[in-house]
């Protein structure tokens, strides 16, 4: 068989192309442009190569803030995942109750980030926040503002407040997908409780799990305005994560050539870390 | 291990899923249970196993009242529809997991399950996952762990639905081989009529939840006791026909006139129903007392080697079970045969009044 060979088909391709390269391909280009030059003003820059790249990967406070990234990341997910798996378990499986449920754990994803931030700011804070002020009370000494430890504890808490949500909505649905007759024949196979979530139930959510992880993993890997909006980073730099070391450099001092070599590592970071997750997940299915 | 159900009722939500059900089932015998999709098959399955308490009756197990006890103290096992197995379980640990549960040695674990998977053809399998397998191999799995742990009363609902044609009528087959010498009651819901032959043992007709008819599947086959039985026992839906009969002739619809034979001049005179199968009415004479009528085809199913011809005329339609491939255009005029021996009777209200006579050629093909 012999098809007419027709070049107008890139035509058609051809929006899809526009498209992808104003949105992708054109900023990351500009981005690896400043990363490789030493730009004083618009018309005066010299080509500087691999420098910037060296200069911040020898950087001891973004390495300190990448160490703080992961820490922060690796919490997020061992309390939000098991937490969010556990809210679904507990979820009524239908009825009103169903309904309003996933309606209370629906709200706080629709909170904008900044307003998260500014809740628990005042939420956490010693004199008129009910959060700092029972905490005070109950006579543990508890204070954001100085004190690096609950700086740390807040923004963590803020997230799961603010997050397990979206997992226990994965997980939920994940759930329901289950057919009733797994947990027939389960208790038919007189499995415990216990043997259903580690042989039914949760093989059966690995696929909504991983799109959990890899989600909640890039999104509290990128973290900015939350902990911004409630400590600014501080006390110190205790609480300063890599997105907020890059703006405070990009945009703060105007080092645009090392903000961009920091930009492309932070994103190669990230890409990679998913893509991890991704085969680790994945592969355990073909073991 | 005898299992029966003593006037089983199940309403929900004010609507009777389940109405006065008395059943029983002998160790040892494969039932059917036969009727439409939401007739109650699957709900009596789950009250005789257990999964469900009903709402009045009992259910007993070898004469011990049963009802209400979990379906965890008992000793069943069910096969489903979808093919049910533990997804990270490689085939051998899901057939091994019953015994697992039951706490037996790794060793006797091991004969079982090689005998059952030998059994059940999925030997070169065991290692694998089973979404790595076929969904005959899948459904084979899940058979054999239903079928591993010697239980009293083994439930199959619908187990060969979704599955192909060919791996329906092989896994059929080997379905009446595998219980031949077991002493379990075996219980195996379908909506297919061909399906419970096919099976044999005992039939039960359910339908819209009371069991209507039940009993050997070939006798409940050959004399349906009403209307509802014979239209649900048979594929294509028997052809039912309103009818009169007179000192010396019947009368169809007011049309088709026919003197009495010798089966039904025992019947006294007045209004029938009666009932002819699809695969009896020919296209050619072949019996002396066949009943010649004019219809017109309305459209002819071709299904593998059989055609299904439903035709009509102005009083009734019927459907021929032809077999052989047989091609006819719309509106054609064909002549067909309706062996009046092999008429079922019924009343007006639908019970049966006189099965069709089976005469000696039909023990080849009846």
């Amino acid at each position: 068989m012999n098809k007419p060979h027709s070049n107008k088909a890139w035509f058609l391709v051809l929006p899809v192309f526009i498209l992808v390269a104003f949105s992708a391909i054109v900023p990351l280009m500009t981005v690896v442009n400043y990363s490789l030059q030493d730009i004083f003003d618009v018309s005066t820059r010299y080509f500087v190569g691999t420098e910037w790249y060296r200069e911040i990967l020898n950087n001891s406070r973004l390495q300190d803030s990448l160490v703080r990234q992961f820490i922060f990341s690796g919490s997020v997910l061992l309390i939000e995942i098991p937490l969010g798996i556990g809210v679904a378990l507990m979820m009524p499986k239908s009825g009103k109750w169903s309904v309003i449920s996933l309606l209370i754990l629906a709200l706080p994803l629709l909170v904008p980030l900044n307003v998260v931030g500014t809740i628990w700011q005042i939420f956490g804070r010693a004199d008129i926040g009910l959060f700092g002020w029972a905490l005070n009370s109950l006579g543990i000494d508890y204070n954001y503002a100085a004190n690096p430890i609950d700086a740390w504890l807040t923004v963590l808490l803020m997230d799961v407040w603010h997050w397990t949500s979206l997992v226990a909505l994965l997980s939920f649905s994940g759930l329901r997908a289950i057919p009733d007759a797994y947990y027939q024949a389960a208790s038919i196979d007189r499995a415990s409780a216990w043997a259903v979530f580690r042989y039914i139930q949760l093989p059966k959510l690995k696929s909504v799990l991983l799109i959990g992880v890899l989600l909640r993993f890039m999104d509290s890997f990128m973290i900015y305005t939350e902990p911004f909006v409630l400590t600014g980073g501080g006390p110190g730099n205790s609480t300063t994560f890599l997105s907020q070391a890059l703006t405070k450099m990009a945009v703060g001092q105007f080092d645009i050539g090392p903000a961009g070599a920091f930009s492309i590592i932070y994103f190669l970071i990230i890409l990679l870390v998913s893509w991890l997750f991704y085969t680790a997940m994945t592969h355990s299915d073909n073991k | 291990m005898s299992l029966t159900l003593e006037n089983v009722t199940q309403i929900v939500d004010g609507q009777y899923y389940i109405n006065q059900a008395n059943l029983t089932f002998e160790p040892g015998s494969f039932n059917v249970l036969l009727g439409r999709t939401l007739s109650g098959k699957t709900s009596l399955m789950r009250l005789m196993a257990g999964l469900e308490k009903p709402t009045s009756g009992r259910v007993l197990m070898h004469g011990i009242d049963m009802t209400g006890v979990s379906v965890q103290k008992r000793n069943i096992s069910m096969v489903y529809q979808q093919f049910i197995n533990y997804p990270n379980m490689s085939v051998y640990d899901n057939i091994a997991s019953p015994l697992r549960l039951a706490k037996e040695s790794e060793k006797s674990i091991k004969e079982k399950v090689m005998e059952i998977a030998e059994m059940l053809r999925i030997t070169p399998f065991l290692s694998r996952l089973p979404l790595e397998l076929s969904g005959g191999q899948q459904q084979r799995t899940a058979m054999a762990r239903a079928l591993i742990k010697d239980a009293d009363l083994i439930l199959f609902d619908e187990p060969l639905v979704n599955l192909d044609y060919k791996l329906r009528e092989e896994l059929r087959i080997e379905m009446r081989e595998l219980f031949a010498q077991r002493n379990t009651i075996a219980v195996y819901a379908t909506t297919e009529p061909n399906e419970a032959l096919a099976l044999g043992g005992t039939t039960t007709i359910l339908h819209e939840g009371q069991i209507i008819q039940t009993g050997p599947t070939a006798e409940t086959y050959h004399s349906p006791c009403n209307v509802i039985a014979a239209t649900l026992f048979n594929e294509p839906p028997i052809n039912m026909i309103k009818g009169h009969i007179t000192e010396n002739e019947v009368t169809f619809d007011n049309m088709v006139h026919f003197p009495l034979t010798s089966e039904l001049n025992t019947l006294s005179a007045g209004e029938y129903q009666f009932g002819i199968r699809p695969s009896h009415l020919s296209l050619l004479p072949k019996n002396d007392d066949d009943l010649e009528i004019s219809v017109q085809v309305e459209v002819a199913e071709i299904s593998g080697s059989e055609t299904f011809l439903h035709v009509r005329n102005a009083h009734f339609q019927m459907v021929l079970h032809l077999s052989g491939v047989h091609s006819y255009h719309v509106d054609e005029k064909i002549k067909i045969y309706v062996p009046t021996h092999k008429l079922n009777v019924f009343e007006k209200d639908g019970d049966l009044i006189q099965a069709s006579s089976r005469r000696i050629e039909d023990h080849f093909h009846g």
